[in-house]
């Protein structure tokens, strides 16, 4: 059953096009995907699916009204049925956790009774039952997250947004917001529509892909089509690219994989298995060479001659690009 | 210091601290509606209406450009028509909280813009209704900007009623002139400027506290 059906929005901020001529449609329990860099368009169109950006032309469907064409009185009853998890988590820091996880149910007028009893399930299912007293400078990036979904399945939503939802966050903690994610996913049913630049949120999270370009569709399909075309790797390489490595940096990391069926998943076990973190940049087929290789761009946080050697036994070349150092 | 010295002051101290503290409140009912509206129908607001924010702003500036010993002349027929009497200390008031209000209503308007506007966005997200991003957004976190503002405004009236003093308001400003300064009485002079001094660092002791309070951090607790 399709629960969001997007057709041919645009939207244009003066003489900029944002978005163009976008359509899709998310299935309901779909865990959803749309993935591009930074003035993609992806946070305008986030904004348009809740109603808090209109588009300047098309239509959005949700619970059977056009979102695109609802006065603002008429999207308030709506938007209650759609959470969202942003990515500086924007909670309330004038309250304490638990009451951020209850702001959606007073809002829809739910009694203090009912309301209390929600949130400590909501507040158990995050794992941070012992922190609702605690106000939200007191809790960590990640744990700030965890409220954030909370929050943003206090009132029973049909439809999870999520936006950049792990950016802020470090490596670790991002797996742990993902698999949370994926499993409110799958145990909840709930249907998940997220936005990242991040190619590797998509691989973990992610059924189906949008990759947004410029305002336009520049493909669409499940996570290891996208990977698997080189047509569509928009990763690029960082622009703070060095070719000195300093103190505390981080590798770009470029190899060779020899190509077998799925070249991907074998080597990110191997990568687990020996507990090394990394992102995957981009990852394309090898063309015009006798052997078929994979070529993978790799986001090496710790660059240490242990896992340099690691990375040399598993691909049939390694090769330092360059180094960046961590904004964070 | 004799009794009598002493008695003249507390009644001024008295004197002087009930018309801060009423200006003051009169300031932040009419101050903190007006900051509101001004941020609401404001270019970036909720729902900007610039027919109405542009004469709003005018109207509050131009109140704030009237030097206050002139305001006090200029309001005296309006004082009189409210309280009967232009003198003494809660004839006082009236112009204390007419300069008061739009001094707020600026403070408030910017610890109002001050708040981020992604929780603005959050609540909205949620399904909140405007009235609901003002009292579940705006006004719980722009509190510990607010409270900073309003011990401004109360320091500035500790000012302002002083000078007040000089129309036959009572309180301090008028023992300063009327002993200290038409008869030249030092011990007098001198004892009204200490306890101004007391008066105003307590006021922002306490502010600094409140606020600090307010703002839920490491620093709060």
């Amino acid at each position: 059953m399709t629960l969001l059906a997007v057709e041919n929005i645009s939207r244009s901020f003066g003489s900029h096009t944002a978005l163009h001529n976008i359509s899709f449609n998310v299935e309901q329990g779909d865990s959803f995907g749309i993935i591009g860099r930074s003035g993609a368009g992806k946070s305008t169109l986030l904004r348009c699916l809740n109603g808090l950006e209109k588009p300047d032309s098309g239509r959005i469907l949700f619970c059977g009204e056009d979102l695109a064409a609802l006065p603002e009185k008429r999207l308030v009853p709506l938007r209650r049925k759609i959470g969202v998890v942003f990515q500086h988590f924007n909670l309330l820091s004038s309250r304490t956790a638990a009451a951020n996880v209850a702001l959606p149910l007073e809002i829809a007028g739910i009694a203090k009774a009912q309301r209390q009893k929600r949130v400590n399930e909501l507040l158990d299912l995050v794992g941070l039952a012992d922190h609702g007293h605690k106000y939200p400078a007191f809790l960590s990036g990640g744990q700030k997250q965890r409220i954030g979904i909370a929050r943003a399945l206090a009132a029973n939503p049909v439809l999870l947004l999520c936006d950049e939802a792990t950016s802020a966050l470090d490596p670790e903690t991002t797996d742990s917001v993902l698999a949370l994610l994926s499993d409110i996913n799958r145990k909840l049913r709930l249907t998940l529509l997220f936005i990242t630049h991040e190619m590797d949120v998509v691989h973990k999270l992610g059924h189906h892909v949008l990759v947004l370009k410029d305002g336009h569709i520049a493909a669409r399909g499940t996570p290891a089509e996208i990977l698997q075309n080189s047509e569509n790797s928009t990763m690029p390489l960082p622009d703070n690219l060095s070719t000195d490595a300093q103190n505390g940096s981080q590798a770009i990391v470029r190899l060779t994989l020899d190509l077998k069926e799925h070249p991907l998943t074998p080597f990110l076990i191997k990568l687990e298995q020996n507990t090394i973190s990394a992102t995957i940049l981009r990852a394309q087929p090898h063309q015009n060479i006798e052997q078929p290789a994979m070529d993978v761009l790799l986001h090496l946080p710790a660059p240490t001659e242990e896992n340099l050697s690691l990375l040399n036994s598993l691909a049939r070349s390694v090769e330092v690009t360059g180094y960046v150092t961590p904004d964070l | 210091m004799s009794r009598l010295i002493f008695n003249l002051l507390l009644q001024a101290t008295w004197q002087t601290l009930e018309m801060v503290l009423i200006s003051g409140f009169l300031a932040v009912a009419g101050g903190l509606p007006l900051g509101i509206l001004l941020v609401l129908t404001g270019p970036s607001g909720l729902s900007p209406m610039p027919w109405l924010a542009r004469p709003l702003g005018l109207l509050t500036d131009a109140v704030r450009a009237v030097p206050f010993i002139i305001l006090l002349v200029l309001l005296i027929p309006l004082t009189r028509f409210i309280v009967g009497t232009s003198l003494g200390t809660t004839a006082a008031i009236v112009p204390l909280a007419v300069a008061a209000i739009p001094y707020f209503a600026r403070i408030a308007e910017v610890s109002l813009r001050e708040v981020d506007p992604g929780l603005v966005d959050a609540v909205r997200a949620m399904g909140g209704t405007r009235w609901m991003v003002i009292r579940y957004v705006l006004l719980p976190e722009s509190l510990p900007g607010m409270i900073s503002g309003l011990t401004v405004t109360l320091v500035t009236l500790v000012g302002a009623s002083a000078m007040a003093g000089t129309i036959g308001a009572g309180g301090l400003g008028d023992l300063a002139i009327r002993y200290g300064y038409q008869r030249f009485n030092t011990t007098i002079m001198s004892g009204v400027v200490a306890v101004l001094i007391v008066l105003v660092t307590g006021l922002q002791a306490i502010g600094n506290l409140l606020s600090r309070k307010a703002r839920h951090d490491a620093a709060g607790h």
